[in-house]
């Protein structure tokens, strides 16, 4: 909740300098003051009242619920952290972790490489750039559960088209929900074919900021388009670089409706033994499978820490990105 | 913009605060939808709401529910079906409306698998005995009846339909692998388990190719008519024991039901499918297995499943190794309903005889009421898509004598999570050898 105090801090210095009439003028100037002090919070304030009641809140009450064995519309009792003493002690919570974690990085790094290679092809001047560019935003606007049944279906034991691709080589029929790895691999593949474009487009976006003074003294010295793009390109970029990769991140620790439609129904199990379940599918299965609230809401909790630390190691690598700007 | 340091650290704010809002709106629930009638005094028309789960005609009720509306205009039924499956939709959602206190229907439908955890929660439902319902305990098998009573001992739901076990075949498939194709014929091939698999050694080998057709779909199907049919000769309880302990592991009804299962996986006379996925229902339609175990409500899903091309391919056979009971459900009222009089005579009608013998005319539910039962619309009634089979005779036959089999309050987890396992032994991720250990496991750690 500090992040407003930077917004209304040059309002401050600035009230001087724009009216100095209203300086030492009695009630009037205290009443401008207030208004100038007051306004920026009041515009400000729905989102943070809207945050409160959506974001301060549940979370809050989510800690509280974490600290309850508490059974969906069954009893309740108060037992302290042993939610969390169990859930560190649970085979089935790390292997939700090392899921996510793999899914993450198995869908992210191929995602933002490509991503850079292709809004670096965007930028240049080639024919019809402006449907190439919307093109690769395409993938957006499709809604994400019609994204998982599609590629479910693709992906299909029996009737699917990988497997009858793959079958015209020979290779015989993958169950690629039966093992871990392969599960990792479908699901990543539709994570990056829905976020590849839009991260893309946001590349691009920074790209086009980047003056074209520098390409053309980094040309005059004789530096290859190559070098210009690591050189010039790539460390311009890394505020937008830091951006994908935190919201990356999130998106790719909170994973859930791929795998969930995955599995075909709804059960949260992630596979037979698990081999695909998130951490968010493991959070629902507690809450609304097992109804088992306070383990659910616990484990919200290290889903949570989990994020902050995951962001925090990119954060600290990402920033290196350029040398030392 | 994010440059400085601190700057980055802010942004590293925003955005984990972002997250914790992505995270935290898991557990937060839907809003509760109001289904309140819209009448305060009695002489205003009272809408009642009834939901109901299932696929296709789920609980069958279109019909009876018109026939009602057009006779009694002060009491309008008005029901929802909001989804096709059970456990893991609409019972999460039924509890959390049930604990808000609001937006839960007036009559809802629970599932056999959930009895248990209902009937320990008795603070929800309105008790049937003040409405006079418990009048109708003649009607219906001592089976039926006594899920239907909770922890208090009050009345609070009354059955809809039984399942009955028979065995769906494709007709068209037996008679290319050289068996018999007349249901009277199959159902003496397999008088129990031993002969059953004699008959898919002799499907399988007809059918050696790898796209062909299996003999059974997956083991999910069978191991819920063996357990049906174990449950009786072993105390009439499966995962749990009458005082709500957990006997996984020392009740003889779940390991035997467990090791049949696993010998026709490791057969190959599977077809590797968990029930009720998109590629089970694929598999129906393209006939990618040949037998599946079936309770009078499985007909319903067979046809919705298979599609009208496959019409007169499926026929309905006796099951080996007697009779049993999988699934059924029943109709509740809930305390939140402010009409729960008006209710009680919609749910009186629902599970009555007329109630019941249109819903097995539209959804091939079998009445679980003894006057449904022997009612000749009923008794003769027959499917086409199945043949002319006479369902009404050979489920009728499948639910004489049938026993109360005790369910635990955690009954519906237990069994989701072991038949996890069991899919996954019969796909290949779980080695047979360990199987059980991981069946004891999941359903432990489940019922914990």
């Amino acid at each position: 909740m500090t992040l407003h105090v930077d917004t209304p801090a040059p309002a401050r210095s600035r009230v001087p300098r724009r009216s100095p009439g209203h300086r030492g003028s009695g009630r009037g100037g205290g009443l401008a003051r207030f208004d100038l002090r007051a306004t920026p919070y009041f515009l400000v304030s729905p989102y943070f009242l809207l945050f409160a009641v959506f974001g301060v809140f549940p979370l809050g009450y989510t800690l509280w619920v974490s600290l309850y064995d508490w059974e969906l519309a069954g009893d309740k009792s108060f037992i302290g952290i042993d939610n969390y003493i169990s859930l560190i002690t649970d085979a089935t919570f790390w292997n939700a972790v090392v899921n996510t974690l793999a899914m993450f990085v198995i869908s992210t790094v191929p995602q933002l490489v490509l991503a850079l290679i292709l809004a670096n092809a965007l930028n240049k001047r080639i024919r019809g750039r402006l449907f190439f560019r919307l093109g690769v935003l395409l993938p957006m606007i499709t809604s994400v559960v019609a994204v998982a049944v599609v590629f479910t279906q693709l992906y299909g034991r029996d009737y699917g088209m990988i497997n009858w691709f793959l079958g015209l080589f020979g290779v015989d029929a993958i169950n690629w929900q039966n093992e871990s790895w392969t599960a990792w691999i479908a699901i990543s593949t539709m994570v990056d074919w829905r976020w590849t474009g839009y991260n893309a487009i946001i590349l691009l976006a920074a790209m086009q900021t980047i003056p074209k003074d520098l390409y053309e003294a980094a040309a005059l010295d004789g530096a290859s388009a190559r070098r210009q793009f690591w050189q010039i390109t790539i460390p311009m970029l890394r505020p937008t670089i830091i951006f994908i990769v935190f919201i990356s991140t999130i998106g790719g620790l909170t994973l859930f409706t791929e795998p969930v439609l995955f599995d075909g129904n709804p059960t949260m199990a992630g596979g037979a033994t698990g081999q695909y379940q998130t951490v968010a599918m493991f959070i629902v299965k507690e809450a609304f499978r097992d109804f088992d609230f306070g383990y659910a809401a616990a484990a919200a909790w290290l889903l949570f820490a989990l994020i902050l630390i995951g962001t925090l190691i990119n954060y600290s690598f990402t920033r290196r990105i350029g040398g030392n700007k | 913009m994010l440059n400085t340091k601190r700057h980055g650290t802010l942004a590293a704010v925003v955005v984990m605060t972002a997250a914790a809002l992505a995270v935290t709106s898991c557990s937060s629930s839907e809003p509760a939808k109001n289904t309140a009638a819209s009448g305060g005094s009695a002489s205003e028309p009272v809408t009642i709401t009834v939901q109901t789960f299932g696929g296709g005609a789920n609980f069958g009720y279109k019909k009876a529910v018109e026939t009602w509306n057009a006779s009694h205009p002060n009491i309008q039924i008005k029901h929802e079906n909001p989804t096709d499956r059970f456990e893991d939709v609409f019972l999460p959602q039924l509890l959390q409306r049930l604990q808000a206190g609001s937006g839960a229907a007036d009559v809802v439908g629970i599932d056999e698998g959930a009895m248990g955890l209902m009937k320990a929660r008795p603070q929800f439902f309105a008790d049937l005995a003040e409405y006079g319902l418990d009048k109708r305990k003649s009607d219906f098998p001592a089976a039926k009846w006594e899920n239907g009573i909770n922890k208090d001992g009050k009345l609070f739901a009354l059955g809809t339909d039984i399942g009955g076990m028979a065995m769906c075949y494709r007709k068209d498939l037996f008679e290319k692998a050289g068996l018999p194709g007349e249901r009277d014929e199959v159902t003496k091939l397999w008088p129990d388990w031993t002969t059953f698999m004699e008959v898919g050694k002799k499907f399988q080998a007809a059918n050696p190719g790898k796209g062909d057709p299996k003999f059974l779909d997956g083991p999910n199907t069978l191991y819920n008519v063996l357990l049906s049919q174990e449950a009786p000769k072993n105390g009439n309880v499966n995962y749990f024991d009458k005082n709500n302990q957990l006997i996984l592991e020392s009740n003889p009804a779940v390991k035997t039901s467990f090791e049949t299962v696993k010998t026709f996986s490791q057969a190959g006379m599977t077809a590797k499918l968990a029930s009720f996925t998109p590629p089970w229902n694929a598999a129906l339609k393209k006939g990618g297995f040949a037998v599946m175990g079936c309770p009078a409500w499985m007909v319903g899903v067979i046809k919705d499943n298979s599609g009208p091309g496959n019409s007169g391919k499926w026929d309905v056979a006796g099951v080996p190794g007697g009779a049993g009971n999988w699934g059924g459900s029943y109709l509740a009222i809930t305390k939140q309903s402010k009409h729960p009089k008006e209710a009680a005579e919609v749910l009186n009608y629902l599970t009555g005889k007329e109630g019941h013998v249109m819903a097995f005319q539209e959804a091939n539910a079998f009445p679980s009421s003894i006057p449904a039962q022997e009612d000749p619309a009923v008794k003769d009634l027959k499917s086409d898509y199945f043949n002319n089979a006479p369902t009404g005779q050979i489920f009728g036959e499948s639910v004489k004598g049938l026993l109360p089999v005790f369910l635990g309050e955690k009954h519906a987890q237990v069994k989701t999570s072991v038949e996890k396992v069991l899919e996954g032994m019969d796909q290949g991720s779980i080695p047979y050898d360990q199987a059980w250990q991981k069946f004891v496991e999941a359903g432990v750690k489940a019922a914990g």
